[in-house]
């Protein structure tokens, strides 16, 4: 029957915390969901959205009108299932057209078990939550009691959600001819972090978020990588410890996204929540000692407080070019850096991935200079 | 890094006259640039040889030279205004091409005039075809297999080796001319033979055809700290193979995955990185659809149409951006206009989806071929902006202004199945309707992606429309079917004409449009860019935006012209900016509503607020209901605005300037003969018919030749001159095809002297700028006649006449503002031909060489202020102490099998303006600007090699020929003749070669003389026929194939002969700052 497109369909609402209730259609998933709500600007690469776990407890809305446009395959999740709590579309695409695709997206968040709503007016949407700041929502199908809803919604919170994103046990990933070893610290990482890794020579061994300094040491690494993942950076009190034990070690790092802020945390610097964040895949960022900006692609929505890095452990290395917020810091006090964006991207622009060899230089110099020093 | 201080003046050089590929966008990125220039505090000196530009106005250079855009001008600019820089990547291929020659001679360098944007060795790179290649492979780039050849021998080799079909690409050429596919050895000696003699260093590129690729564009700029960044992407519905001017384009992307998308923007950025671009530039990659692979098709290292583009449809001013960069600022401290907070060096992110459509002139050309490939035919496009692919058709199909509302098209609802199945494999300009048409009749997605290749995403998208048109027929219209129909941007008549219902009857809760902004950022930073489309949502931005800036001012509406198109250019833009800018001046909010991306108008700080909308009654009618303005101005907006005033008047809203009635007065026949008759002035004698029984009677009475013409006319569409039964007959079986709205008119044809003229009205007083007097008489359209100011023949007597019928037309009608008048002299009387109460396409040459700033003036008046009171006395207003010409230029070399003989109806996209002292240097300037070439040196004839003129005309001309014929010969030209021209000019003495026509198959035949190089000029009139396969028309083809100069109309010929007997160079010619004037 062609014309069920038009007749048919479920019926869904998006209430927001503040009381604004957006009428739609269901897809994805049925059922209902609270979550904070967040929106990304970037215009491709939803399966990368859909499967990056910093965005757990989220429910991300897309700005861009038409998703689903190119389907989904099994190539470009970037973590095993999904962990955003609700996905907000305006237009979900039932009849996508790829070389890749494998199936569309509606049957995608089915098999991922996401609530999803679309027909809705994002970009109305979007302009709310830009100024009243990130703000808890509920995906509702069926009738409901708003009073009773928007008392739950607002009690919600993301919380401590690292521990529910991180693997349980360390994996390991060998390089062909791996010339490094490198400790990936699973804060809940993207895959092409790992991957950018991999493909320089190193042998990644994957460590869940709660492994300690001493079975990192134990694992001799020639480099940690601090990875992405969702949360306030601030409630990770036994990570930031644990990076305050490895500092003296001086083992070359390099931290992306949450690895950065905990990086930042357990060197005494602040980090504060922003108003909605930065999420998307044209974000620029002026490398400092370069001079030069770079289109990057993040997803976060706290940031380091860049005056609160303390002079005796390193300095502001990158800052936003529209907001002037801190995006890496480079360390003096261990030979470490880390950045706010991704330059792993996956999805987003890939024009910082030139800092996966720097990291590379980073563990190949100091592997000359211990060796000189043995000699 | 900021302003170089090595910079002080600035010498820009523009894209010259609009042609087929290179149209309106680079006024608009000229004007932006000379803007940005101008605000850094540097001189800009200015050269462009197209009158009808902003860029061209007065404030907006130091000093301005509409002179000829060629390399001795150029240098000689130089010599005269010692700037210290030139920027070469902001005009277009022109420009950049002049630069290049600028700086390879040693030029630039001799004379200490560095090049800004693109340097030479960035312009080699990308432009050379054998540099390109090395380029691309040294930074990894794969390219399409191809070799640069210089004769047709190594063509034919190289498509042996790689094997058939293969795209011929010729060097240094606009939009792709001279380009095409070859399926055949047969056809690829004709494409390639060609290619090598249009491109100027005869050098073609022979390349693997990879037809059915997804052709994928990305816009990039980069300064020269080496900071890029993309501002757009765009996607072709059409797969490679269809010039992307050409295609329908959507943007962003919409097919490509994340590692696509990725890949491609990387490559994009390494180009412009190894190109070492400062500015914009434009990257066209070809993506097989089915693999990761893919090729560079084409860079273009300048501002392009594409990017003008890709600026309206981000928010992004790419020109403005480029032109600062180009004197040294970087990316990262050129502030963010739309946010005023953030800064250049950022991607836009879009919420919505651009839909850009081509208009073509095959509404015009009725014989010309509508197939679409390598080589671009759109004359100009518009852009829609909707929240779906479904709604951005809608919108786009309405603005295209080929009367649909649908992607329905009537011609193809009377084929058959079979018949619509095989008009898929057409590939020309009614492609995507026909990809409609087969979805109406259930042909499979499949099936049309396996004949068209179009991908599809683009196919499913159609069916969406098909689907709900379907479920729109079927049974009780509904509000939740209204509702969803409104989403995909139906009108409501539409709506009520799908459904066969009323929309009251039915009780539907009628929805007007609300408005969205563009802002650079998807919402995601406040902007206050005054820059919207309309949606059907529940918020509307403009409202809460007007709300947010409250004020006292008068709010004015101006419509705009729409796409560009012979007969209304952008002539129109520049009066609806001109008019814009003084209603502010005038303390009003000026408030524009058009639809062209290519335009001055639609850059979002020419007015206080843009609307990027369809021109439609509904439209508008949103429009009013969400800036309840004070009035509306039609009459600079060509016909396009016209249209709207009866709509608006319906409405209740005030049209500021002449009223609705008056309008229709001019335009109705009989009302307008009514008028005539009280004012006492003649016309030629005509009447009115709907039948072709009716017109032949009419034609026998009037007495041969007639004038026929549909009213309601733009441009002279569809306009001839009958000499016999025989047309009448040939002519009303096309005009009777389609079905007849408004009547066709017939007058009686005189060929005397065209006379037009421009006045601006009070109410009281009127004022005339200037008469300007056709080259060409009575017979061709005055857009495509060289057109003098001031007029050199006329009597004082005629003059006070045409002062006198244009002062009682003028008051007659009530116009308020300008209007536009056209007389033919005959036998020493006037008559008036045709009365325009609106601006017309004189308006900003005559404003420029007379000082009279028509459009300013107008405007103020229609805002209620007197000529009196602003210093102006009724009457012709002195005239200048400069003479000026305009010169049409066309782009036949585009438009395969259309007939270059000017007529009725107008035919020519642009034109270039003359000005000097005499009538005779302005007119060799403007011959010399519009591309004429000038044989017969002193040298040639010492030597012998003088070429020759080939004539042939039809017998009324024979006559008038002889003394041409003669001319030529005296100048040493050898002169050839077809059969009956030839024995009149031998019978008078002179020595006319005689070679038989095609038809006569016998040597010297006309064909093989054009084709031997041998002849420097034709002059060609025929009795009748535009069909291709005539006789006449296809020796004058062969003519514009062959690059010859051709001329159609005694008059021009002996134009020419008049600037030849000068026996002047250009470098004799005094050049001139008309801001001196």
């Amino acid at each position: 029957m062609s014309f069920e497109r038009f007749e048919n369909g479920r019926k869904a609402a998006l209430v927001l915390a503040d009381g604004t209730v957006f009428e739609g259609k269901a897809f994805g998933a049925e059922g209902s969901v609270i979550g904070e709500i967040v929106f990304t600007t970037a215009m491709t690469g939803y399966q990368e959205t859909l499967t990056d776990p910093s965005y757990c407890g989220q429910i991300v809305t897309q700005t861009f009108p038409l998703i689903g446009n190119y389907g989904v395959n099994k190539i470009d999740p970037e973590s095993n299932g999904s962990a955003v709590s609700g996905y907000i579309v305006r237009e979900c695409c039932d009849a996508p057209s790829n070389f890749r695709c494998e199936g569309d997206l509606d049957g995608y968040l089915k098999g991922l078990n996401i609530v999803g709503i679309c027909d809705i007016d994002t970009r109305r949407l979007t302009r709310i939550i830009r100024e009243s700041g990130v703000m808890n929502g509920a995906i509702v199908s069926g009738k409901f009691d708003k009073d009773k809803l928007l008392g739950d919604i607002r009690a919600y919170k993301v919380g401590e959600v690292v521990s529910k994103v991180s693997v349980k046990e360390k994996e390991y990933y060998p390089a062909e001819n791996g010339k490094y070893n490198v400790v990936l610290m699973d804060y809940g990482y993207k895959f092409n972090i790992r991957r950018e890794l991999v493909k320089r020579g190193c042998n990644v061994t994957v460590m869940p978020y709660n492994a300690t300094a001493d079975e990192i040491k134990a694992l001799n690494p020639d480099g940690i990588m601090l990875s992405n993942g969702p949360g306030d950076p601030a409630d990770n009190i036994a990570s930031i410890n644990t990076l305050k034990k490895l500092i003296p070690a001086k083992i070359p790092t390099f931290g992306i996204c949450l690895g950065h802020q905990l990086l930042a945390l357990a060197n005494g610097a602040k980090t504060e929540k922003l108003k909605y964040g930065h999420r998307g895949g044209n974000q620029p960022v002026k490398d400092l000692a370069l001079d030069k900006t770079f289109i990057t692609s993040q997803n976060h929505g706290y940031a380091v407080i860049g005056d609160s890095v303390p002079e005796s452990a390193g300095k502001v290395s990158h800052i936003n070019g529209n907001d002037g917020t801190c995006e890496g810091v480079r360390y003096t006090n261990a030979p470490a850096f880390t950045v706010q964006f991704h330059p792993e991207a996956c999805g987003g622009p890939h024009d910082t991935s030139y800092l996966f060899d720097e990291f590379i230089k980073l563990m190949g110099k100091l592997e000359v200079t211990s060796n000189a020093v043995k000699k | 890094m900021p302003l170089r201080s090595d910079i002080k003046k600035v010498l820009v050089i523009g894209s010259g006259p609009i042609v087929i590929g290179q149209a309106a966008e680079f006024d608009y990125a000229g004007t932006q640039a000379c803007r940005a220039l101008k605000q850094e505090g540097l001189e800009v000196v200015l050269i462009n040889s197209n009158p009808a530009t902003i860029m061209t106005d007065k404030h907006m250079a130091d000093k301005i030279y509409i002179e000829p855009l060629t390399l001795d001008v150029v240098k000689r600019v130089i010599e005269i205004e010692k700037p210290d820089s030139v920027v070469s990547n902001l005009g277009g291929q022109t420009a950049l091409t002049l630069s290049m020659q600028l700086a390879e001679s040693g030029f630039l360098e001799e004379h200490g005039v560095k090049l800004l944007g693109s340097n030479p060795e960035t312009i080699h790179k990308a432009e050379d075809r054998q540099a390109f290649k090395d380029t691309m492979e040294a930074i990894g780039q794969p390219c399409i297999p191809s070799k640069v050849v210089e004769n047709l021998e190594d063509a034919m080799a190289f498509a042996e080796e790689i094997g058939y079909p293969v795209i011929v690409r010729p060097a240094f050429t606009l939009g792709g001319t001279g380009g095409g596919i070859a399926e055949t050895r047969e056809e690829l000696h004709e494409i390639a033979t060609n290619g090598l003699r249009l491109s100027p260093i005869t050098q073609i590129l022979v390349e693997k055809c990879i037809s059915g690729w997804k052709e994928v564009e990305f816009e990039v700029m980069r300064d020269r700290k080496g900071n890029v960044i993309t501002v757009c992407s765009m996607e072709n519905f059409d797969p490679v193979g269809v010039h992307t001017g050409d295609s329908i384009v959507v943007a962003p992307c919409v097919t490509l995955a994340d590692k696509e998308y990725q890949m491609l923007r990387t490559a994009a950025l390494d180009i412009i990185q190894a190109l070492e671009v400062e500015g914009g530039c434009n990257c066209q990659f070809a993506l097989k659809p089915d693999s990761f692979d893919y090729a560079v098709i084409e860079v273009n290292p300048r501002v392009s149409r594409s990017s003008a583009l890709a600026s309206k449809a981000t928010g992004y001013p790419i020109a403005k951006v480029a032109a600062r960069i180009a004197v040294g600022y970087t990316l990262d401290e050129i502030i963010n206009q739309v946010t005023g907070k953030t800064y250049a060096c950022f991607e836009p992110a879009l919420d919505y989806l651009v839909v850009k459509f081509p208009k073509w002139p095959f509404d015009k050309f009725v014989y010309a071929k509508k197939t679409l490939g390598t080589q671009m035919k759109a004359t100009g496009e518009i852009m829609a902006i909707a929240p779906s692919f479904e709604a951005g058709m809608m919108k786009a199909v309405r603005s295209i202004e080929l009367k649909m509302d649908t992607m329905t098209k009537k011609e193809f609802t009377l084929l058959s199945d079979e018949e619509v199945l095989k008009k898929l494999e057409d590939v020309d300009v009614d492609r995507s309707f026909c990809v409609f048409e087969a979805l109406k009749r259930g042909i499979s997605i499949d099936t049309i992606h396996d004949i068209t290749k179009i991908d599809k995403w683009f196919i499913s998208k159609l069916n969406n429309l098909v689907e709900l048109e379907k479920w729109l027929a079927k049974g009780e219209l509904t509000q939740e079917k209204y509702d969803t129909a409104k989403k995909y941007c139906y009108l409501d008549s539409t709506i009520e004409r799908i459904s066969g219902q009323k929309l009251s009857e039915r009780g539907i809760d009628r929805r007007l449009a609300v408005y969205k902004m563009v802002d650079t950022c998807a919402a995601e930073f406040s902007a206050s860019t005054p820059y919207f489309y309309n949606t059907f949502d529940c918020e509307n931005e403009a409202a809460e935006f007007i709300e947010a800036h409250p004020t006292d001012k008068k709010k004015v509406i101006v419509f705009g012209s729409g796409p560009i198109r012979i007969g209304q250019g952008i002539e129109f833009d520049y009066c609806s900016v001109h008019c814009v800018w003084t209603l502010k001046e005038e303390g009003c909010e000026a408030i524009i509503c058009n639809n062209n991306p290519e335009t001055v108008s639609t850059d979002f700080d020419t007015g206080t607020r843009l609307y990027f909308d369809p021109l439609t009654r509904e439209d508008v009618e949103a429009l009013v209901a969400t800036e309840k303005p004070y009035g509306c101005v039609v009459q600079f907006g060509g016909q396009t605005a016209i249209s709207l005033t009866k709509h608006l008047t319906e409405m209740g809203v005030r049209i500021l300037g002449t009223q609705a009635a008056d309008i229709d007065a001019a335009e109705d026949r009989e009302l307008f003969d009514e008028l005539l008759e009280k004012c006492g002035i003649p016309r030629p004698q005509g009447e009115t018919v709907f039948t072709t029984k009716q017109a032949l009677k009419a034609a026998n009475e009037l007495g041969y030749p007639v004038l026929l013409r549909p009213s309601y006319v733009l441009g002279g569409q569809n306009m001839i001159i009958a000499h016999c039964d025989a047309d009448v007959d040939e002519y009303m079986k096309i005009i009777t095809a389609t079905e007849l709205e408004n009547p066709v008119l017939i007058d009686k044809y005189m060929m005397g002297t065209e006379v037009e003229v421009d006045a601006i009205c009070d109410g009281e007083d009127f004022v005339i700028p200037g008469i300007m007097e056709h080259v060409e008489r009575a017979g061709i359209h005055s857009g495509d006649s060289i057109s003098i100011y001031p007029c050199q023949n006329l009597t004082g007597h005629i003059k006070k006449v045409i002062v006198d019928y244009t002062e009682k037309l003028a008051k007659a009608l009530h116009v308020i503002g300008l209007v536009n008048i056209q007389y033919v002299v005959y036998n020493h009387e006037v008559y008036v031909i045709e009365v325009n109460p609106r601006s017309s396409r004189t308006v900003p040459y005559i404003s420029k060489v007379t000082g009279v700033p028509m459009v300013d003036l107008a405007t103020k008046i229609i805002l209620g202020k007197k000529l009196k009171d602003m210093g102006y006395k009724s009457g012709l207003y002195p005239a200048a102490d400069y003479v000026a010409v305009k010169v049409p230029v066309f782009s036949f070399e585009k438009l395969h099998d259309v007939d270059n003989q000017l007529g009725p109806e107008m035919k020519s996209t642009g034109e270039c303006l003359g000005i000097a002292k005499t009538f005779g240097e302005a007119l060799y300037k403007g011959l010399i600007a519009a591309g004429y070439k000038f044989f017969g040196t002193d040298t040639a004839r010492q030597n012998g090699s003088m070429g020759g003129v080939l004539i042939s005309v039809r017998d009324s001309d024979k006559n008038d020929v002889i003394e041409i014929a003669s001319r030529f010969e005296e100048l040493g030209f050898k002169i050839y003749a077809t059969g009956g021209t030839a024995s009149v000019l031998n019978r008078n003495m002179i020595a006319a070669n005689h070679v038989y026509r095609i038809h006569e198959y016998k040597e010297p035949n006309v064909i093989t003389l054009l084709e031997s190089g041998e002849i420097n000029y034709v002059i060609s009139t025929s009795e009748t026929g535009r069909k291709p396969s005539l006789d006449s028309v296809r020796m004058r083809r062969k003519a514009v194939e062959r690059s010859i100069v051709c001329l159609t109309a005694i008059d021009t010929a002996n134009a020419l002969l008049d600037c030849l007997e000068m026996k002047k160079t250009i470098a004799d010619v005094e050049l001139v700052d008309i801001t001196t004037i």
